[in-house]
Protein backbone atom coordinates (compact mmCIF):
# COMPACT_ATOMS: atom_id res chain seq x y z
CA UNK A 1 0.00 0.00 0.00
CA UNK A 2 1.36 3.39 -0.76
CA UNK A 3 1.72 5.70 1.97
CA UNK A 4 -0.84 8.71 2.62
CA UNK A 5 2.01 11.81 1.72
CA UNK A 6 4.75 10.75 0.32
CA UNK A 7 8.40 13.08 -0.22
CA UNK A 8 9.55 11.03 -3.01
CA UNK A 9 13.60 12.02 -3.78
CA UNK A 10 13.08 15.40 -3.06
CA UNK A 11 15.54 17.82 -3.74
CA UNK A 12 16.02 21.69 -4.46
CA UNK A 13 18.64 24.01 -5.82
CA UNK A 14 18.41 27.86 -5.22
CA UNK A 15 19.73 30.52 -7.79
CA UNK A 16 20.91 33.05 -6.36
CA UNK A 17 23.25 35.71 -7.28
CA UNK A 18 26.58 33.99 -5.91
CA UNK A 19 25.62 31.06 -8.16
CA UNK A 20 23.43 27.48 -7.53
CA UNK A 21 22.88 26.82 -3.72
CA UNK A 22 21.87 23.32 -2.65
CA UNK A 23 19.48 23.72 -0.39
CA UNK A 24 18.13 19.62 -0.26
CA UNK A 25 19.21 16.74 -1.14
CA UNK A 26 17.22 12.96 -1.59
CA UNK A 27 14.91 13.74 1.02
CA UNK A 28 12.71 10.37 1.50
CA UNK A 29 9.37 10.70 3.63
CA UNK A 30 6.33 8.11 4.21
CA UNK A 31 3.19 9.67 6.45
CA UNK A 32 0.74 7.61 7.17
CA UNK A 33 -3.19 8.78 7.51
CA UNK A 34 -3.71 10.37 11.03
CA UNK A 35 0.19 10.79 11.51
CA UNK A 36 1.79 13.65 13.81
CA UNK A 37 5.19 14.29 12.52
CA UNK A 38 8.18 16.88 13.83
CA UNK A 39 11.05 17.73 11.97
CA UNK A 40 13.73 18.90 13.92
CA UNK A 41 17.02 20.38 12.92
CA UNK A 42 19.45 22.56 13.30
CA UNK A 43 18.42 26.44 11.94
CA UNK A 44 19.44 26.93 7.83
CA UNK A 45 18.92 22.90 7.71
CA UNK A 46 16.29 23.69 5.31
CA UNK A 47 13.63 21.98 7.04
CA UNK A 48 11.45 24.98 6.36
CA UNK A 49 12.06 24.74 2.75
CA UNK A 50 10.18 21.01 2.98
CA UNK A 51 6.90 22.16 4.60
CA UNK A 52 7.12 24.83 1.55
CA UNK A 53 7.73 22.02 -1.01
CA UNK A 54 4.85 20.30 0.21
CA UNK A 55 2.43 23.13 0.88
CA UNK A 56 3.45 23.73 -2.96
CA UNK A 57 4.84 27.26 -2.51
CA UNK A 58 7.82 25.83 -3.44
CA UNK A 59 8.78 23.81 -6.37
CA UNK A 60 11.52 20.96 -6.06
CA UNK A 61 14.58 20.71 -8.47
CA UNK A 62 14.15 16.82 -8.63
CA UNK A 63 11.83 14.41 -7.14
CA UNK A 64 8.03 15.14 -5.83
CA UNK A 65 5.11 15.19 -3.13
CA UNK A 66 2.69 12.83 -3.47
CA UNK A 67 -1.18 13.24 -2.07
CA UNK A 68 -3.35 10.44 -1.73
CA UNK A 69 -1.56 9.73 -4.96
CA UNK A 70 -1.78 12.70 -6.20
CA UNK A 71 1.44 15.05 -7.00
CA UNK A 72 1.33 17.96 -5.38
CA UNK A 73 2.25 21.04 -7.66
CA UNK A 74 0.97 23.89 -6.23
CA UNK A 75 -0.09 25.36 -3.47
CA UNK A 76 -3.88 24.29 -2.01
CA UNK A 77 -6.70 24.69 0.64
CA UNK A 78 -6.07 20.47 1.27
CA UNK A 79 -2.99 21.32 2.53
CA UNK A 80 -3.31 23.93 5.26
CA UNK A 81 -0.31 26.21 6.67
CA UNK A 82 0.09 27.49 10.20
CA UNK A 83 2.91 30.10 9.77
CA UNK A 84 5.34 31.18 12.21
CA UNK A 85 4.22 34.65 12.66
CA UNK A 86 0.64 33.83 12.32
CA UNK A 87 0.07 35.77 9.06
CA UNK A 88 -3.66 36.68 9.96
CA UNK A 89 -4.66 39.98 7.67
CA UNK A 90 -4.55 42.71 10.74
CA UNK A 91 -7.84 44.55 8.38
CA UNK A 92 -10.28 41.96 9.63
CA UNK A 93 -11.18 40.39 12.58
CA UNK A 94 -10.71 37.26 14.24
CA UNK A 95 -14.08 35.99 12.92
CA UNK A 96 -13.34 37.28 9.38
CA UNK A 97 -9.96 35.67 9.29
CA UNK A 98 -11.18 32.57 9.38
CA UNK A 99 -14.18 33.07 7.51
CA UNK A 100 -11.93 34.07 4.43
CA UNK A 101 -11.01 30.80 4.36
CA UNK A 102 -13.90 29.19 5.60
CA UNK A 103 -16.23 30.97 2.23
CA UNK A 104 -13.42 30.21 -0.09
CA UNK A 105 -12.88 26.35 0.71
CA UNK A 106 -16.74 25.70 1.96
CA UNK A 107 -18.69 27.81 -0.65
CA UNK A 108 -19.98 25.20 -2.63
CA UNK A 109 -20.40 22.69 0.53
CA UNK A 110 -21.20 24.63 3.27
CA UNK A 111 -24.84 26.86 3.10
CA UNK A 112 -24.68 30.31 4.70
CA UNK A 113 -26.12 29.36 8.16
CA UNK A 114 -23.32 26.19 7.91
CA UNK A 115 -20.45 28.00 7.29
CA UNK A 116 -21.38 30.76 10.37
CA UNK A 117 -21.69 27.40 12.70
CA UNK A 118 -18.20 26.26 11.12
CA UNK A 119 -16.12 29.35 12.00
CA UNK A 120 -17.34 29.14 15.43
CA UNK A 121 -17.13 25.98 15.81
CA UNK A 122 -13.34 26.27 14.56
CA UNK A 123 -12.80 28.84 16.72
CA UNK A 124 -14.99 27.73 19.45
CA UNK A 125 -11.92 24.55 19.11
CA UNK A 126 -9.07 26.91 19.88
CA UNK A 127 -10.88 28.81 22.65
CA UNK A 128 -11.42 31.82 20.70
CA UNK A 129 -14.82 32.49 20.37
CA UNK A 130 -14.98 35.22 23.05
CA UNK A 131 -12.84 37.62 20.60
CA UNK A 132 -14.43 36.67 17.39
CA UNK A 133 -14.51 40.42 16.90
CA UNK A 134 -11.39 41.60 17.63
CA UNK A 135 -8.64 42.82 15.02
CA UNK A 136 -5.17 40.81 15.46
CA UNK A 137 -3.85 44.04 16.79
CA UNK A 138 -5.85 43.63 19.35
CA UNK A 139 -4.55 40.11 20.93
CA UNK A 140 -2.11 38.39 22.09
CA UNK A 141 0.80 36.39 20.06
CA UNK A 142 -0.87 33.13 21.61
CA UNK A 143 -4.23 34.03 20.89
CA UNK A 144 -3.15 35.22 17.00
CA UNK A 145 -1.27 31.69 16.60
CA UNK A 146 -4.58 30.12 18.23
CA UNK A 147 -6.63 32.03 14.90
CA UNK A 148 -4.23 30.87 12.57
CA UNK A 149 -4.59 27.46 13.78
CA UNK A 150 -8.61 27.56 13.52
CA UNK A 151 -8.35 29.02 10.20
CA UNK A 152 -5.97 25.77 9.05
CA UNK A 153 -7.90 23.40 10.63
CA UNK A 154 -11.24 24.88 9.58
CA UNK A 155 -9.80 24.11 5.90
CA UNK A 156 -10.23 20.57 6.57
CA UNK A 157 -6.87 19.90 5.58
CA UNK A 158 -5.50 16.48 4.32
CA UNK A 159 -2.50 17.32 5.82
CA UNK A 160 -1.84 20.41 8.48
CA UNK A 161 1.49 22.02 7.64
CA UNK A 162 2.88 24.10 10.82
CA UNK A 163 5.90 25.80 10.91
CA UNK A 164 7.36 26.55 13.71
CA UNK A 165 4.33 27.78 15.05
CA UNK A 166 4.96 28.19 18.55
CA UNK A 167 8.51 29.78 18.01
CA UNK A 168 7.88 33.21 18.82
CA UNK A 169 5.83 32.44 21.65
CA UNK A 170 6.93 32.49 25.26
CA UNK A 171 7.16 29.46 27.33
CA UNK A 172 3.93 29.17 29.42
CA UNK A 173 1.90 30.09 26.38
CA UNK A 174 3.39 27.93 24.08
CA UNK A 175 3.04 24.77 26.58
CA UNK A 176 -0.66 25.35 26.60
CA UNK A 177 -1.24 26.06 22.71
CA UNK A 178 0.97 22.84 22.59
CA UNK A 179 -1.77 20.76 24.58
CA UNK A 180 -4.47 22.46 23.15
CA UNK A 181 -2.89 21.00 19.71
CA UNK A 182 -2.02 17.54 20.88
CA UNK A 183 -5.96 17.32 22.12
CA UNK A 184 -7.54 18.73 18.97
CA UNK A 185 -4.91 16.26 16.67
CA UNK A 186 -6.10 13.21 18.45
CA UNK A 187 -10.04 13.95 18.37
CA UNK A 188 -9.45 15.26 14.72
CA UNK A 189 -6.75 12.60 13.72
CA UNK A 190 -5.29 15.59 11.53
CA UNK A 191 -1.91 14.04 9.63
CA UNK A 192 0.15 16.83 10.89
CA UNK A 193 3.43 17.68 10.02
CA UNK A 194 5.35 20.17 12.23
CA UNK A 195 8.77 22.35 11.67
CA UNK A 196 10.26 22.91 15.18
CA UNK A 197 13.59 23.68 16.80
CA UNK A 198 12.26 22.33 20.66
CA UNK A 199 13.03 19.11 21.38
CA UNK A 200 10.47 18.85 24.05
CA UNK A 201 7.65 19.96 21.71
CA UNK A 202 9.00 16.98 19.10
CA UNK A 203 9.36 14.61 21.69
CA UNK A 204 5.73 15.53 23.34
CA UNK A 205 3.65 16.16 20.56
CA UNK A 206 4.91 13.73 17.50
CA UNK A 207 4.58 9.91 16.71
CA UNK A 208 7.94 10.28 14.67
CA UNK A 209 10.71 12.54 14.44
CA UNK A 210 12.72 13.26 11.58
CA UNK A 211 15.83 14.79 12.05
CA UNK A 212 17.80 16.61 9.59
CA UNK A 213 21.37 17.14 8.70
CA UNK A 214 23.14 20.29 8.00
CA UNK A 215 22.84 22.20 4.79
CA UNK A 216 24.25 22.60 2.71
CA UNK A 217 21.99 19.09 0.51
CA UNK A 218 20.60 19.02 3.93
CA UNK A 219 18.68 15.42 3.59
CA UNK A 220 17.17 13.31 6.68
CA UNK A 221 19.66 11.59 8.51
CA UNK A 222 17.40 9.85 10.96
CA UNK A 223 13.72 9.09 11.88
CA UNK A 224 13.06 8.03 15.55
CA UNK A 225 9.37 6.70 16.73
CA UNK A 226 8.23 7.72 19.62
CA UNK A 227 6.42 5.09 21.47
CA UNK A 228 4.73 7.28 24.02
CA UNK A 229 0.77 6.24 25.01
CA UNK A 230 -1.88 8.74 24.74
CA UNK A 231 -3.09 11.22 26.28
CA UNK A 232 0.52 12.46 27.11
CA UNK A 233 0.56 14.92 29.66
CA UNK A 234 3.85 16.74 30.08
CA UNK A 235 3.88 17.17 33.85
CA UNK A 236 3.76 13.04 34.01
CA UNK A 237 5.99 13.00 31.21
CA UNK A 238 8.24 14.78 32.63
CA UNK A 239 9.55 11.95 35.09
CA UNK A 240 9.17 9.28 32.60
CA UNK A 241 11.98 7.08 31.70
CA UNK A 242 11.00 6.36 27.76
CA UNK A 243 10.00 10.10 27.31
CA UNK A 244 13.71 11.07 28.99
CA UNK A 245 15.26 8.56 27.08
CA UNK A 246 13.59 9.82 23.44
CA UNK A 247 14.71 13.08 24.41
CA UNK A 248 18.23 12.25 25.15
CA UNK A 249 18.38 10.42 21.95
CA UNK A 250 16.98 13.91 19.92
CA UNK A 251 19.43 16.16 22.00
CA UNK A 252 22.09 13.62 21.41
CA UNK A 253 21.96 14.08 17.73
CA UNK A 254 21.29 18.03 17.46
CA UNK A 255 24.85 18.40 19.27
CA UNK A 256 26.46 15.16 17.28
CA UNK A 257 25.38 17.34 13.98
CA UNK A 258 26.06 20.82 15.42
CA UNK A 259 26.94 23.28 12.19
CA UNK A 260 30.58 23.60 12.51
CA UNK A 261 30.47 27.43 13.68
CA UNK A 262 28.53 26.10 16.85
CA UNK A 263 30.47 23.05 17.40
CA UNK A 264 33.82 25.24 17.62
CA UNK B 1 -6.02 81.24 29.72
CA UNK B 2 -9.45 81.37 31.83
CA UNK B 3 -9.93 85.12 30.61
CA UNK B 4 -11.82 83.40 27.47
CA UNK B 5 -14.17 81.30 29.56
CA UNK B 6 -17.63 82.45 29.08
CA UNK B 7 -19.86 82.73 31.84
CA UNK B 8 -21.57 79.37 31.86
CA UNK B 9 -18.23 77.86 31.20
CA UNK B 10 -17.14 78.80 34.62
CA UNK B 11 -20.13 77.92 35.98
CA UNK B 12 -20.19 74.62 34.94
CA UNK B 13 -16.58 74.17 35.79
CA UNK B 14 -17.89 74.60 39.32
CA UNK B 15 -20.48 72.84 39.41
CA UNK B 16 -18.22 69.76 38.04
CA UNK B 17 -15.55 70.00 41.13
CA UNK B 18 -17.66 71.19 44.05
CA UNK B 19 -15.13 69.82 46.37
CA UNK B 20 -12.03 71.33 44.21
CA UNK B 21 -8.74 72.33 46.07
CA UNK B 22 -8.00 75.82 44.83
CA UNK B 23 -4.35 74.65 44.18
CA UNK B 24 -5.53 71.55 42.18
CA UNK B 25 -7.04 72.76 38.24
CA UNK B 26 -10.56 71.22 37.86
CA UNK B 27 -11.36 68.74 34.69
CA UNK B 28 -12.97 71.71 33.19
CA UNK B 29 -9.91 74.21 33.43
CA UNK B 30 -8.09 71.17 32.48
CA UNK B 31 -9.97 71.26 29.27
CA UNK B 32 -10.14 75.01 28.47
CA UNK B 33 -6.48 74.96 28.70
CA UNK B 34 -6.27 72.22 26.66
CA UNK B 35 -8.04 73.49 23.60
CA UNK B 36 -6.42 76.91 24.24
CA UNK B 37 -3.00 75.80 23.84
CA UNK B 38 -4.30 73.94 20.18
CA UNK B 39 -6.08 77.52 19.13
CA UNK B 40 -3.94 80.59 20.62
CA UNK B 41 -0.87 80.18 18.75
CA UNK B 42 -2.31 79.42 15.10
CA UNK B 43 -4.16 82.53 15.99
CA UNK B 44 -1.74 84.51 17.74
CA UNK B 45 0.30 83.72 14.27
CA UNK B 46 -2.72 85.02 11.96
CA UNK B 47 -2.65 88.33 14.24
CA UNK B 48 0.63 89.42 13.88
CA UNK B 49 1.06 88.36 10.18
CA UNK B 50 -1.96 90.70 9.37
CA UNK B 51 -0.34 93.40 11.74
CA UNK B 52 3.15 93.08 9.27
CA UNK B 53 0.89 93.15 6.08
CA UNK B 54 -1.17 96.17 7.35
CA UNK B 55 2.13 98.13 8.47
CA UNK B 56 4.00 97.23 4.91
CA UNK B 57 0.95 98.24 2.77
CA UNK B 58 -0.01 101.01 4.81
CA UNK B 59 3.27 103.53 3.97
CA UNK B 60 2.68 105.23 0.25
CA UNK B 61 3.18 103.98 -2.48
CA UNK B 62 2.28 100.27 -1.75
CA UNK B 63 0.89 98.40 -4.89
CA UNK B 64 -0.80 95.88 -2.91
CA UNK B 65 -4.05 96.95 -0.45
CA UNK B 66 -3.78 96.14 2.95
CA UNK B 67 -5.75 93.89 4.96
CA UNK B 68 -8.38 96.33 6.22
CA UNK B 69 -8.86 97.82 2.66
CA UNK B 70 -9.21 94.00 1.28
CA UNK B 71 -11.90 93.43 3.90
CA UNK B 72 -14.11 97.21 3.08
CA UNK B 73 -13.37 96.32 -0.63
CA UNK B 74 -14.75 92.37 -0.81
CA UNK B 75 -17.18 92.98 1.98
CA UNK B 76 -20.07 92.72 -0.20
CA UNK B 77 -18.35 89.32 -2.14
CA UNK B 78 -17.95 87.86 1.43
CA UNK B 79 -21.48 88.46 2.98
CA UNK B 80 -23.20 87.30 -0.43
CA UNK B 81 -21.58 84.59 -1.98
CA UNK B 82 -24.74 83.70 -3.93
CA UNK B 83 -25.63 85.99 -6.14
CA UNK B 84 -26.34 85.05 -9.66
CA UNK B 85 -26.68 88.24 -12.42
CA UNK B 86 -25.82 85.78 -15.24
CA UNK B 87 -23.06 84.68 -17.51
CA UNK B 88 -19.88 84.83 -14.91
CA UNK B 89 -20.91 87.60 -12.79
CA UNK B 90 -21.25 85.33 -9.83
CA UNK B 91 -20.68 85.00 -6.55
CA UNK B 92 -17.62 83.47 -4.81
CA UNK B 93 -19.62 80.66 -3.74
CA UNK B 94 -20.69 79.44 -7.64
CA UNK B 95 -17.39 80.31 -8.94
CA UNK B 96 -15.81 77.88 -6.34
CA UNK B 97 -18.64 75.16 -6.71
CA UNK B 98 -17.82 75.05 -10.62
CA UNK B 99 -14.32 74.49 -9.92
CA UNK B 100 -15.19 71.60 -7.25
CA UNK B 101 -17.03 70.06 -10.16
CA UNK B 102 -14.51 69.56 -12.35
CA UNK B 103 -12.20 68.70 -9.64
CA UNK B 104 -14.54 66.09 -8.62
CA UNK B 105 -14.64 64.38 -11.97
CA UNK B 106 -11.00 64.74 -13.15
CA UNK B 107 -9.65 63.37 -9.49
CA UNK B 108 -12.45 60.53 -9.49
CA UNK B 109 -11.48 59.44 -12.75
CA UNK B 110 -7.79 59.43 -12.05
CA UNK B 111 -8.60 58.13 -8.82
CA UNK B 112 -9.91 54.84 -10.46
CA UNK B 113 -7.78 55.13 -13.69
CA UNK B 114 -4.67 55.37 -10.53
CA UNK B 115 -5.55 52.59 -8.94
CA UNK B 116 -6.18 49.81 -11.24
CA UNK B 117 -3.01 50.81 -12.90
CA UNK B 118 -1.05 51.46 -9.91
CA UNK B 119 -2.07 47.27 -9.11
CA UNK B 120 -1.11 46.43 -12.47
CA UNK B 121 2.07 47.66 -12.35
CA UNK B 122 2.46 46.74 -8.43
CA UNK B 123 1.91 43.00 -9.54
CA UNK B 124 3.32 42.66 -12.70
CA UNK B 125 7.57 42.87 -13.16
CA UNK B 126 6.63 43.07 -16.69
CA UNK B 127 3.80 45.69 -16.32
CA UNK B 128 6.24 48.06 -14.62
CA UNK B 129 9.14 47.69 -16.90
CA UNK B 130 7.17 48.71 -19.76
CA UNK B 131 5.18 51.34 -17.99
CA UNK B 132 7.56 52.95 -15.23
CA UNK B 133 10.13 54.73 -17.47
CA UNK B 134 7.07 56.32 -19.40
CA UNK B 135 5.66 57.77 -16.34
CA UNK B 136 8.36 59.12 -14.71
CA UNK B 137 9.09 61.16 -17.46
CA UNK B 138 5.48 61.91 -17.99
CA UNK B 139 4.67 63.20 -14.58
CA UNK B 140 7.19 66.07 -14.75
CA UNK B 141 5.23 67.59 -17.68
CA UNK B 142 3.85 70.70 -15.75
CA UNK B 143 0.01 70.35 -15.73
CA UNK B 144 -0.55 73.82 -18.23
CA UNK B 145 1.32 71.90 -20.67
CA UNK B 146 -0.94 69.39 -21.05
CA UNK B 147 -3.71 72.07 -21.75
CA UNK B 148 -2.93 73.14 -25.67
CA UNK B 149 -3.25 69.32 -26.31
CA UNK B 150 -6.04 68.51 -24.30
CA UNK B 151 -7.99 71.88 -26.25
CA UNK B 152 -7.23 70.51 -29.51
CA UNK B 153 -8.84 66.93 -28.80
CA UNK B 154 -11.68 67.90 -26.94
CA UNK B 155 -12.40 70.99 -28.71
CA UNK B 156 -14.15 72.04 -25.49
CA UNK B 157 -13.24 74.22 -22.25
CA UNK B 158 -14.96 72.11 -19.71
CA UNK B 159 -13.76 68.63 -21.24
CA UNK B 160 -9.83 70.12 -21.39
CA UNK B 161 -9.79 71.19 -17.63
CA UNK B 162 -10.60 68.04 -16.57
CA UNK B 163 -8.54 66.43 -18.44
CA UNK B 164 -5.95 68.81 -17.08
CA UNK B 165 -7.16 67.76 -13.63
CA UNK B 166 -6.79 63.89 -14.15
CA UNK B 167 -3.39 63.68 -15.98
CA UNK B 168 -1.90 65.87 -13.22
CA UNK B 169 -3.08 64.12 -10.27
CA UNK B 170 -3.12 60.57 -12.32
CA UNK B 171 1.15 60.00 -11.48
CA UNK B 172 1.23 60.01 -7.75
CA UNK B 173 -1.34 57.34 -7.40
CA UNK B 174 -0.53 55.15 -9.36
CA UNK B 175 3.18 55.42 -8.39
CA UNK B 176 1.96 55.26 -4.52
CA UNK B 177 -0.50 52.64 -5.53
CA UNK B 178 2.08 50.31 -7.19
CA UNK B 179 4.31 50.74 -4.63
CA UNK B 180 1.88 49.81 -1.57
CA UNK B 181 1.32 46.57 -3.83
CA UNK B 182 5.18 45.81 -4.33
CA UNK B 183 5.32 46.07 -0.55
CA UNK B 184 2.45 43.35 0.50
CA UNK B 185 4.08 41.05 2.99
CA UNK B 186 5.01 37.29 1.77
CA UNK B 187 2.67 35.46 4.32
CA UNK B 188 -0.82 37.70 2.44
CA UNK B 189 0.84 36.27 -0.81
CA UNK B 190 1.12 32.82 0.84
CA UNK B 191 -2.26 33.13 2.34
CA UNK B 192 -3.48 34.01 -1.01
CA UNK B 193 -1.52 31.09 -2.61
CA UNK B 194 -2.92 28.33 0.18
CA UNK B 195 -6.51 29.67 -0.79
CA UNK B 196 -6.30 29.56 -4.16
CA UNK B 197 -8.00 32.93 -4.27
CA UNK B 198 -8.67 34.09 -7.72
CA UNK B 199 -6.75 37.34 -9.01
CA UNK B 200 -10.26 38.94 -8.52
CA UNK B 201 -10.25 37.99 -4.90
CA UNK B 202 -6.84 38.78 -4.31
CA UNK B 203 -7.23 41.92 -5.15
CA UNK B 204 -10.47 42.71 -3.80
CA UNK B 205 -9.51 40.89 -0.74
CA UNK B 206 -5.61 41.58 0.20
CA UNK B 207 -4.16 43.67 -2.24
CA UNK B 208 -6.60 46.99 -2.14
CA UNK B 209 -6.51 46.33 1.75
CA UNK B 210 -3.47 45.67 2.32
CA UNK B 211 -2.32 49.26 0.15
CA UNK B 212 -4.99 51.30 1.54
CA UNK B 213 -2.49 53.25 3.26
CA UNK B 214 -0.45 53.92 0.24
CA UNK B 215 -2.97 54.64 -1.97
CA UNK B 216 -4.22 57.24 0.20
CA UNK B 217 -0.65 59.10 0.33
CA UNK B 218 -1.08 59.19 -3.67
CA UNK B 219 -4.61 60.39 -3.29
CA UNK B 220 -3.81 63.19 -0.93
CA UNK B 221 -0.79 64.05 -3.31
CA UNK B 222 -3.07 64.16 -5.95
CA UNK B 223 -6.13 66.05 -4.95
CA UNK B 224 -3.62 68.81 -3.68
CA UNK B 225 -2.08 68.97 -7.62
CA UNK B 226 -5.67 68.81 -8.99
CA UNK B 227 -6.69 71.64 -6.74
CA UNK B 228 -3.32 73.41 -7.97
CA UNK B 229 -4.24 72.78 -11.75
CA UNK B 230 -7.85 73.66 -11.78
CA UNK B 231 -6.88 77.15 -10.81
CA UNK B 232 -4.33 77.53 -13.66
CA UNK B 233 -6.38 75.80 -15.95
CA UNK B 234 -9.17 78.11 -15.70
CA UNK B 235 -7.57 81.60 -15.92
CA UNK B 236 -6.91 80.54 -19.53
CA UNK B 237 -10.42 78.38 -20.39
CA UNK B 238 -12.23 81.23 -18.88
CA UNK B 239 -16.09 80.86 -17.84
CA UNK B 240 -17.42 80.11 -14.45
CA UNK B 241 -14.68 79.44 -12.03
CA UNK B 242 -12.56 80.71 -9.12
CA UNK B 243 -9.35 81.01 -11.68
CA UNK B 244 -10.98 82.77 -14.26
CA UNK B 245 -12.61 84.73 -10.98
CA UNK B 246 -9.01 85.71 -10.13
CA UNK B 247 -8.30 86.45 -13.98
CA UNK B 248 -11.48 88.47 -14.85
CA UNK B 249 -10.11 90.55 -10.86
CA UNK B 250 -6.70 91.21 -12.11
CA UNK B 251 -7.97 92.71 -15.85
CA UNK B 252 -10.45 94.63 -13.80
CA UNK B 253 -7.52 95.90 -11.00
CA UNK B 254 -9.45 94.31 -8.33
CA UNK B 255 -6.80 93.60 -5.98
CA UNK B 256 -8.94 93.02 -2.71
CA UNK B 257 -10.71 90.81 -4.81
CA UNK B 258 -7.50 88.65 -6.03
CA UNK B 259 -6.53 88.17 -2.64
CA UNK B 260 -10.10 87.36 -1.10
CA UNK B 261 -9.95 84.28 -4.08
CA UNK B 262 -6.62 83.32 -2.74
CA UNK B 263 -7.92 82.90 1.29
CA UNK B 264 -10.37 80.84 -0.34
CA UNK B 265 -8.67 78.36 -2.66
CA UNK B 266 -6.43 77.90 0.52
CA UNK B 267 -9.07 77.35 2.32
CA UNK B 268 -10.56 74.81 0.14
CA UNK B 269 -7.23 73.43 -0.96
CA UNK B 270 -6.90 72.88 3.02
CA UNK B 271 -10.17 71.70 3.67
CA UNK B 272 -9.93 68.42 0.52
CA UNK B 273 -6.42 67.17 1.90
CA UNK B 274 -8.21 66.83 5.28
CA UNK B 275 -11.42 65.30 3.65
CA UNK B 276 -9.04 62.62 2.25
CA UNK B 277 -7.14 62.20 5.14
CA UNK B 278 -10.16 61.94 7.15
CA UNK B 279 -11.91 58.99 4.47
CA UNK B 280 -8.39 57.40 4.79
CA UNK B 281 -8.55 56.94 8.35
CA UNK B 282 -12.47 55.59 7.61
CA UNK B 283 -11.19 53.36 5.59
CA UNK B 284 -8.27 51.78 6.82
CA UNK B 285 -10.29 51.32 10.36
Amino acid sequence: MSAYLSIDDVGITFQTEKGSFRALDHVNLKVDKGEFISIIGHSGCGKSTILNIVAGLLQATEGGVLLENREVDSPGPDRAVVFQNHSLLPWLSVYDNVALAVDKVHSKTKSKEERHAWIMHNLQLVRMDHAKDKRPGEISGGMKQRVGIARALAMEPKVLLLDEPFGALDALTRAHLQDSLLEIQRRLGNTVMMITHDVDEAVLLSDRIVMMSNGPAATIAQVLKVDLAHPRRRVELADDPTYNHYRAEVLRFLHGHAPASVAA
Amino acid sequence: MTMVTTPTQIKEAAEAAPVSRPSAPSEMTKKIRHVAAITLPPLIGLIILLGLWELACQTKGAMLPPPSKVLADTKELILDPFFDNGGTDKGLFWHLSASLQRVAMGFSLSAVVGILLGMVIGQSQLAMRALDPIFQVLRTVPPLAWLPISLAAFKAADPSAIFVIFITSVWPIILNTAVGVRNIPQDYRNVAAVLRLSPVEFFAKIAMPASVPYIFTGLKIGIGLSWLAIVAAEMLIGGVGIGFFIWDAWNSSLMSEIILALVYVGLVGFALDRLITVIGKKVSG
